[in-house]
């Protein structure tokens, strides 16, 4: 009965597949799907080669801190991050000190209420503050920036594909709509122009980016430590600023790994001697011996017998 | 327990004896893992997997303890608190990682566990009992790996809630008031974040307790093996302790360390970049797609794509929960009486082309819809249903099996002389044996 049962079902499915592969196929062959310019213009992210991409990788703190430079001094104009905290900038190698002075300095202040009169205030930001986001609620950042919202940034690395080579592309991907040829020379269509308050970028996965190119000219930033700031390196610079932001526990975690890893190693190693060790006899030629031999229930009965047990 | 010669508890010290007089809980661990059960002696590495499944179990529950001390479950700050577990936390980060990656962890083990049985026949005669209780613990994983996947609040945690449960409402009539029923509104919400937080820590202890019926029902027979012959006397079996102690200890070193690698070197190599984004019911996204575990099922729901007498949404859920519930019909499905595949020639073909399948299935389930993609799910899904359905009850019909071998002691021989030490009631363990040899 099961089986017949089973067997209707089965050809049920099967014939409604089979049914939807030929209606399917059929479709295919009349209406030919047609190629998206999105997917004729879109290019897939140029690696930066990164210091953390390797398992044993770890950040590069003098980019982590030119990469946070151009972060407040370019991109906290529009974009918040809300996830991070001021003591954690301690990962960049900046001591408690330079912490305070930079939360002290931090050109947004963070919403307060006035001691005195219980009104909406704001004051100088402390260690333990997130940093202040540039807009006091979503309305506003749309307000400001063409009714598109900066995203916030803290975790913009772990939320998209390819992470911060993706950033690094983006923030360099910036082309001119009118001049810009994909690898088969074509001209991006009409309707796949920018419009008002967008701009042509290639690796934007619809091709037209609300936010205007934030770094445009060498040397829009002093870096403090004296290296050239060019345009490349300041986005691969953010960019590794950005991939910290979203885990500052990278290092830890790669280190924390191999640990676990030796550890494990080793553990597996012996738990494989012990294995083979206990079974070196299991396997061996060896006399049976056991409670169903003769020998053994003689004995058992025997036992018995002394401790005048019946039976 | 299951056999005539499984060595009864005997209390080595004074406490355990008065223990074992009062309370014999020492005499239940020793029966189902220690000396008191014999195990065929020729189990390889896949017999592993059941002491590696409750191993991923005992992580999840242990890591989701510490974790829901940490996490709210509120709409409006679940997000925020996953991110404070990460960053705030002490070692919150290795929590989550392990938590999150374990979920893969234990779903990769169990499938290879389940392949396991559908390979050696442990759904045959006198084993059903455990391979139902084994789909029931798998139904549940699903629904608990659903419900845990919502509670992040990210982007796709919010769709995939907004997906999973639209199931229901293709169902005619009950359907949609069905949805809102369990969902607690028309769309995921405060309502239904609290009661999936509530059901993710319930279900575990569920899935527990039927992890011991599925072990007191396993000692009944006793375990199988890979000959698929019953067990006939003492020598065809090891006690579990130390042998099979000693195994699975190396098994799981290995599953460990493979586990390792994942969370500390690829931890987001297996979730989605939209789950880092907050959930938003205004912006859905652009490609919504389940966990890989998921990914043959959302194949077979979204091949179905004809209004044929039922609507193709019912087709598709309909199809994907008879694709589990067909595995509880597998004893009468199979009628072959050999257990082992190795010993089947022709069922061994099928066998391997359904692995290939639910792979193929697998790529399907998480690529974007092309005619081809969608082509490929079709037939894979078409095949699927052939295999357990039509195939399965009539191969086992026609075959011709291969001689089997006439015992277990027998198959490991490979021609030696008698070999095995029947580690039975004798008092003597691997140590003890030379001087026994005299
Ligand atoms: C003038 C304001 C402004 C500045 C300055 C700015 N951005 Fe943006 N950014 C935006 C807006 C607006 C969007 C939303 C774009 C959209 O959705 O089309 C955006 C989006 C982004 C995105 C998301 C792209 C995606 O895939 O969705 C990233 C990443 C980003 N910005 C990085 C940066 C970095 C890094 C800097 C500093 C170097 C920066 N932005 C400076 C306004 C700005």
């Amino acid at each position: 009965m099961v089986r017949i049962i089973g067997f209707l079902i089965g050809l049920g499915f099967v014939g409604v597949l089979l049914i939807s592969l030929i209606v399917n196929a059929v479709d295919a062959i009349q209406n030919p799907p047609v190629h998206t310019a999105e997917e004729e213009f879109h290019l897939e992210p140029r690696s930066a080669g990164f210091s953390w991409q390797k398992p044993w990788g770890q950040f590069d703190e003098a980019q982590l801190q030119r990469g946070f430079q151009v972060y407040k001094e370019v991109c906290a104009a529009c974009h918040s991050l809300k996830f991070v905290s001021f003591y954690e900038l301690e990962g960049l190698g900046y001591n408690e000190a330079e912490i305070k002075a930079i939360a002290n300095q931090w050109a947004i202040e963070v919403p307060s209420v006035n001691p005195d009169t219980g009104e909406n205030s704001t004051r100088k930001a402390l260690l333990s503050d997130r940093f202040p986001s540039p807009y006091a609620n979503e309305t506003a950042a749309r307000a400001a920036n063409n009714n598109a919202l900066p995203p916030d940034l803290s975790l913009i690395v772990e939320a998209r594909d390819d992470g911060a080579d993706y950033i690094y592309s983006l923030l360099t991907g910036y082309r001119n709509a009118a001049t810009y040829r994909n690898e088969a020379g074509e001209p991006v269509p009409q309707e796949n122009r920018p419009g008002t308050g967008l701009h042509f970028n290639p690796y934007f996965a619809n091709l037209n980016i609300a936010m205007p190119p934030p770094i445009v000219s060498n040397g829009q930033v002093t870096y403090a430590d004296g290296t050239n700031a060019t345009v490349d390196q300041m986005a691969k610079d953010v960019s590794a600023f950005l991939r910290w932001t979203s885990e500052p526990n990278l290092e830890r975690r790669h280190a924390a790994g191999w640990a676990v890893m030796i550890f494990l190693l080793v553990g597996t190693v012996l738990a494989y001697l012990a294995y083979r060790n206990i079974w070196a006899n299991a396997k061996r030629e060896v006399s049976i011996r056991g409670p169903l031999e003769p020998a053994f229930q003689q004995r058992m009965q025997d036992q018995k017998d002394e401790r005048g047990i019946a039976g | 327990m299951s056999f005539a010669w499984a060595k009864p508890y005997e209390p080595k010290n004074n406490f355990m004896k008065w223990l074992d007089e009062r309370l014999p809980v020492p005499r239940l661990v020793y029966g189902a893992v220690g000396g008191g059960y014999p195990v065929p002696r020729n189990l390889n590495y896949f017999w592993n997997f059941g002491v590696l499944a409750g191993l991923a179990l005992l992580i999840q529950i242990i890591t989701g303890i510490v974790l829901g001390m940490h996490y709210y479950s509120y709409a409006g700050g679940a997000f925020e608190s996953v991110e404070r577990i990460m960053r705030d936390v002490n070692a919150g980060w290795v929590l989550r990682y392990v938590h999150q990656n374990g979920a893969s962890f234990f779903f990769a083990i169990v499938y290879i566990h389940i392949f396991r049985g559908l390979y050696y026949g442990s759904y045959k005669a006198p084993r059903e009992m455990v391979w139902m209780l084994g789909i029931v613990i798998y139904l549940l994983m699903m629904a608990t790996a659903f419900m845990g996947y919502v509670l992040p609040w990210g982007q796709m945690s919010y769709w995939g809630a907004q997906v999973i449960t639209g199931f229901f409402s293709a169902i005619p009539i009950v359907g949609e008031p069905l949805r809102v029923f369990l969902l607690g509104g028309y769309a995921p919400d405060q309502a239904a974040l609290t009661r999936f937080f509530s059901l993710h820590y319930l279900l575990p202890f569920i899935i527990s307790a039927v992890v011991i019926l599925k072990i007191w029902a396993l000692h009944i027979p006793g375990s199988s093996n890979p000959t698929g012959v019953d067990v006939k006397d003492e020598k065809d079996t090891l006690p579990f302790h130390p042998f099979y102690t000693a195994k699975d200890g190396f098994g799981i070193g290995v599953a460990l360390i493979l586990f390792s690698i994942f969370v500390f070197f690829l931890p987001y190599s297996l979730g989605h970049p939209d789950n880092y984004v907050e959930a938003n019911p205004l912006v859905t996204p652009a490609h919504i797609v389940p966990e890989w575990y998921f990914w043959p099922f959302y194949a077979i729901l979204r091949a179905f794509t004809v209004d044929f007498i039922l609507p193709a949404k019912l087709w598709g859920v309909l199809a994907m929960f008879a694709s589990i519930l067909l595995l509880f019909f597998l004893t009468w499905l199979d009628r072959s009486p050999v257990r082992s595949t190795s010993y089947r020639p022709a069922y061994k073909i099928f066998f391997w082309v359904l692995v290939l399948d639910v792979m193929v299935l697998g790529y399907a389930g998480q690529a974007h819809i092309t005619p081809f993609t969608l082509a490929l799910s079709q037939v894979a899904a078409a095949y699927y249903f052939a295999h357990f359905l039509i195939i399965l009850p009539l191969v086992s019909k026609f075959e011709k099996p291969l001689p089997l071998p006439t015992s277990i002691s027998h198959s490991v021989l490979h021609g030696e002389k008698e070999e095995s030490a029947p580690f039975g009631l004798t008092r003597t363990g691997p140590a003890a044996a030379p001087a026994a040899a005299e």
